[in-house]
C-alpha cells in the first residue's frame, strides 16, 4: 500500500507503525525508534546550530563550520543538526548542547570563534554560565546545576508556543522527525475517517480566523468553494510574505515546512481541490529551498501524489516564487500573478471561492492559518477555543521589532495585552529610553500611542476602534523616533508599491508622500504665510487620506491612509511643532533645521568649509563664514566639526 | 542566447502561466533580462513583447541591467530603517563617489531582508553584515577595495 514510502526505510515503517496506530500504543520497538527521533533517549551527545535566515545573518553558518572542526579535531562523536528559529532573533547565533541524560542547554551569541570554548567545556560536563541562555527542563533528563531555566525565561514566560513549539528543535527537513512529533497524523486521520464537510465543521467549531490581516473565519471561506460545482478547484497558500519588519511565515516555514504542507493537503482535501500553490516571496531563499526538498520528501513517502493511501484523493503541490510586489498579498493580485500577469488586484465580488485562479473556485490562505490547522484537528477544535478569547480563539504571531530590548519572534495568545507583549516578553525599552507608539501590522497599520498600551490584542478589541491587527508585524517605537519620519517611510513605501491601477491609491498616496516630505523639510521663504500654508497641507492630508480609503479598489488603497490617520489622530501636536515651529523634538527630520554661523564666535578655522559636502560655506581665512542658504541642504556636518560651537541652528 | 534557449528547453509547450517563471530562471542564469531575453519568451509564449516586458517590469525581483561584481543591498526594512539604515545608504554611496553603480558595485535599497533582529543589516552578494556602523560600512568598503587591488 505504501511503495513509495518504502525506499526510505524508516519512513514506510512510521507510516505502518505510527500513522496507522490510532490507539497510541506502541510496541516496545516501535516507541524506542520514536524516543530516538524525539531525542528523548540519545545515543551521543547532539549539538543544534539555528541555522534559520536571522541566525545565518548573525555568523550561524561560521558556528557551524567551527563546531564541526571542534569534533574533527577532538575527534569526538556527536550529531550536529541544524534546526530552524526558536525566535529570539537578539541572542542569535543559539548554540544548543544536550548530553545523552542530560538537559538540554542553550546557548546564546555564539560567534565561530566562541565555539570551541563553549563546546570544550560541555564535552568536559562542565557548563559556566557566561554564554547560556538557559536549559529545558523535559522528562528523564537530569538539570545541570545552577543554570536557569529557559521555560523561565521571560522572553517565553509569557508566550503560548503551539505554532512555534517544535521550532528550533525538528530537524526541518527531516520527515521522520516530523512523523515522530504527531506530524501527518491530523491529514491521515481526516483522509480515512471525515468527509469534506466534516473537516470544514471541525474547523469551524474551533474558530480560527484568518491570520494574514484579514481575520475573516478560515471555515466559512472552505465552506463557500466547498459547495461551487466546478471540476477544478484550487487552494493557495499565500507566502508573499512582503510588510517590511515582519517574518513570521518565512520564520515557520524554515523551521517546520512539513507542518505547512500538512496544513495545505488538509485544506486541499476540505475544499476539494486537487492542486494547490505556494506563492512565497523569492527573497525567501532558505525558505524556497527547504520547501522543495519537503514537497519532494513527501512526495516520496506518499503523502501527495495520485491515490494518496488508497483514499482516492490526488494532491498536487506546486511552489511558485513571487517575484517580489507588495500588492500581491492581495489574493486577487496574487492570483493574476500566478496566472503570469502583472499583479493587479480585480473587483470584488466575483470573490476568489466564485472565479478565482483560472477561473475555477479558489481558497487563499495564509501560512500562519494553515499551519493552525493540523493541530486543530489532532487536539480538537475544544482545545483550540481553550487558548485566546471567546471570539479569537488560539494564538498570533508577531515579530517583535524596533527598540526593545529582546527582538525575534513571539506567539502570544489573543487576550494578552501590548503592555504585557513590550515590557514582559520584549524586557522593555532599550537604554532606558520610554515608549513613545507601537505600530501593529506593517506599513498599512496603525500607530498605537504609548498610552493605549494596554490595548487588548483581539480581532474584537481592534475592530471597536477601527484598527487592524494586520498580519503580525509589530514595530516598537521610543521617544528617539520621530512619527512624521515613520509616516513617510510607510508611505513612500505604500506609494511604491501601488500597483497604479486605480487612481485614489496610485495619486493619493504619491500626493500625501509629498505634503509629509514638505512638512519635514526646511521652507523656501521664511515668512508667517509659508507656515499657514504648510499647515493647510496638513488639513489636506486628512482629507486626502479619507477619499483614498474610500474610494480605493483593494485593500491596499483602503489601508494605505491608516498610518496618516492614526497619527493625526494621536500626534497631531507633533505635526503643529513641524510646521510652525520647525521643530523635530526627536531630531530626526535634519532637514527642517536651518544652521547660521555666529560672527562673534566664528574664528575663521575654515574647517566647516572643507567639510561642507555641497560647498554651502564660504568665507576668508580668520574671518567669520557664512552658509549660503540655497546650497545647505541641513546635513549638520559643520555643526559636528565646529570646534568653537559657532554654529547655531534655528 | 544559448542560456536563454536552453530555459526555454525546459518549457516546451507551456502556457503564459510560466512567464514568470521561465524569466526568473533566466535571470539566475545571466544576472539580468535582456531586451533578446524578452524577444525570444514572447516568441516562445505567443504572447505579445509588450506583454513580457509589462510583467517583468512590474516585479522588483526582474533587473534589467547586469549587476557588478559586488552587490550591496542595504536592508530598509521596518527595524533597520529605525535604526538608522538611511545615512548607511547615504554613506555607502558617499564612499563610492557618489554613484549607485560603478566598475565593482552597485549599490540598491531593498525590502526587509529578515534579520530585524539585528538591524541595520547590510548583504554584499551572499555575505550578512549585521548592525552597521557608518564606520563599519567605510571598512567593509576599504577591505573589498584592498582585496581587488591586491595582485
Amino acid at each position: 500500500m505504501i511503495e513509495k514510502g518504502q525506499d526510505t526505510g524508516l519512513t514506510g515503517y512510521l507510516i505502518e507503525k505510527v500513522l496507522k496506530n490510532y490507539s497510541g500504543d506502541y510496541p516496545p520497538d516501535v516507541k524506542r525508534e520514536i524516543d530516538l527521533l524525539l531525542r528523548r533517549h540519545l545515543r551521543r551527545p547532539v549539538i543544534y546550530v539555528g541555522t534559520g535566515t536571522c541566525g545565518i545573518a548573525a555568523g550561524a553558518d561560521a558556528t557551524l563550520k567551527a563546531a564541526k572542526e571542534y569534533l574533527k579535531i577532538n575527534q569526538l562523536e556527536a550529531d550536529l543538526i541544524e534546526v530552524g528559529c526558536v525566535g529570539l532573533c537578539s541572542a542569535e547565533p543559539l548554540l544548543d548542547y544536550q548530553a545523552p541524560g542530560r538537559a538540554r542547554v542553550s546557548f546564546q551569541h555564539v560567534t565561530a570563534d566562541k565555539v570551541y570554548e563553549i563546546l570544550e567545556e560541555c564535552f568536559h560536563n562542565h557548563i559556566s554560565d557566561e554564554h547560556v541562555l538557559g536549559q529545558v527542563a523535559s522528562e528523564g533528563h537530569e538539570l545541570w546545576h545552577r543554570i536557569p531555566l529557559i521555560q523561565e525565561n521571560p522572553f517565553f514566560k509569557k508566550q503560548h508556543r503551539i505554532l512555534l513549539y517544535d521550532c528550533g528543535e525538528i530537524s526541518p527537513t527531516n520527515l521522520d522527525e516530523y512523523i515522530a512529533r504527531d506530524g501527518y497524523k491530523a491529514f491521515l486521520k481526516v483522509l480515512m475517517n471525515y468527509p469534506p464537510e466534516e473537516v470544514c465543521n471541525i474547523v469551524g467549531q474551533s474558530g480560527l480566523k484568518g491570520r494574514g490581516g484579514g481575520g475573516f473565519p478560515t471555515a466559512t471561506k472552505w465552506n463557500n468553494a466547498r459547495l461551487m460545482a466546478s471540476d477544478k478547484k484550487f487552494v493557495i497558500c499565500n507566502a508573499d510574505e512582503s510588510d517590511p519588519g515582519a517574518y513570521m511565515d518565512r520564520a515557520l516555514v524554515e523551521s517546520n515546512p512539513y507542518r505547512l504542507i500538512e496544513g495545505i493537503s488538509i485544506a486541499a482535501y476540505a475544499v476539494g481541490a486537487s492542486k494547490a500553490y505556494i506563492y512565497i516571496r523569492s527573497e525567501y531563499n532558505l525558505a524556497v529551498k527547504r520547501l522543495q526538498n519537503s514537497l519532494i520528501r513527501a512526495k516520496e513517502a506518499g503523502f501527495l501524489g495520485e491515490n494518496i493511501f488508497n483514499s482516492g484523493f490526488n494532491l498536487q503541490i506546486i511552489l511558485r516564487q513571487g517575484p517580489g510586489a507588495f500588492v500581491c498579498g492581495e489574493e486577487t493580485a496574487l492570483i493574476k500573478s500566478i496566472e503570469g500577469h502583472r499583479g493587479t488586484p480585480e473587483t470584488k465580488p466575483p470573490f476568489p471561492f466564485e472565479k478565482g485562479l483560472f477561473g475555477k473556485p479558489t481558497v487563499v490562505n495564509n501560512v500562519e492559518t494553515l499551519i493552525n490547522v493540523p493541530l486543530i484537528l489532532l487536539h480538537g477544535p475544544l482545545w483550540f477555543k481553550s487558548i485566546g478569547t471567546e471570539t479569537s480563539t488560539g494564538t498570533k504571531l508577531f515579530a517583535l521589532t524596533g527598540d526593545t530590548v529582546n527582538t525575534g519572534l513571539v506567539e502570544v495568545p489573543f487576550g494578552i495585552t501590548l503592555e504585557e507583549i513590550i515590557y514582559e516578553i520584549g524586557g522593555g525599552i532599550k537604554n532606558g529610553a520610554s515608549l513613545k507608539a507601537i505600530q501593529i501590522g506593517g506599513p498599512s497599520g496603525s500607530l498605537v500611542p504609548a498610552a493605549h498600551s494596554d490595548l487588548q490584542i483581539d480581532y474584537e478589541a481592534f475592530h471597536k476602534r477601527h484598527q487592524i491587527i494586520g498580519s503580525g508585524g509589530m514595530v516598537v517605537m521610543d521617544e528617539n523616533t520621530c512619527i512624521l519620519d515613520m509616516i513617510k517611510y510607510f508611505i513612500n513605501f505604500l506609494q511604491k508599491e501601488s500597483c497604479g491601477k486605480c487612481i485614489p491609491c496610485r495619486e493619493g498616496t504619491n500626493r500625501m508622500y509629498e505634503i509629509l516630505q514638505m512638512i519635514t523639510t526646511r521652507p523656501k521663504q521664511n515668512d508667517k504665510h509659508e507656515s499657514l500654508t504648510r499647515f493647510q497641507g496638513v488639513i489636506q492630508l486628512e482629507n486626502l487620506a479619507k477619499v483614498i480609503k474610500e474610494t480605493s479598489l483593494c485593500g491596499l488603497g483602503k489601508t494605505a491612509p491608516n498610518p496618516v490617520l492614526s497619527a493625526l489622530e494621536w500626534f497631531r501636536e507633533e505635526f503643529e511643532e513641524h510646521v510652525f515651529e520647525r521643530k523635530c523634538r526627536a531630531n530626526v527630520c535634519k532637514n527642517l533645521i536651518e544652521y547660521v554661523i555666529s560672527a562673534e564666535r566664528c574664528t575663521g578655522c575654515m574647517v566647516c568649509m572643507k567639510k561642507c559636502p555641497y560647498d554651502a560655506i564660504t568665507g576668508a581665512p580668520l574671518e567669520p563664514h557664512l552658509i549660503i542658504r540655497d546650497k545647505c541642504t541641513s546635513c549638520g556636518i559643520c555643526y559636528e566639526v565646529c570646534k568653537f560651537s559657532a554654529i547655531d541652528f534655528i | 542566447m544559448t542560456e536563454i534557449k536552453t530555459v526555454l528547453q525546459d518549457y516546451q509547450n507551456r502556457e503564459r502561466e510560466y512567464l514568470i517563471p521561465i524569466l526568473q530562471d533566466i535571470q539566475s542564469l545571466i544576472g539580468f533580462i535582456s531586451p533578446d531575453a524578452i524577444a525570444a519568451v514572447a516568441l516562445h509564449l505567443k504572447i505579445p513583447t509588450s506583454k513580457v516586458y509589462a510583467v517583468a517590469s512590474f516585479y522588483d525581483q526582474f533587473k534589467f541591467l547586469p549587476f557588478a561584481k559586488y552587490r550591496i543591498k542595504v536592508c530598509n526594512g521596518t527595524g533597520c530603517h529605525i535604526e538608522g539604515s538611511g545615512a548607511i545608504y547615504d554613506e555607502l554611496v558617499k564612499l563610492l563617489g557618489g554613484e549607485t553603480r560603478t566598475e565593482l558595485f552597485s549599490i540598491e535599497r531593498v525590502q526587509c531582508l529578515g534579520a530585524c533582529g539585528n538591524a541595520p543589516v547590510i548583504k554584499i552578494n551572499d555575505k550578512f553584515y549585521i548592525a552597521v556602523t557608518l564606520e563599519m560600512a567605510a571598512d567593509i568598503i576599504k577591505s573589498i577595495k584592498a582585496l581587488e587591488d591586491a595582485p
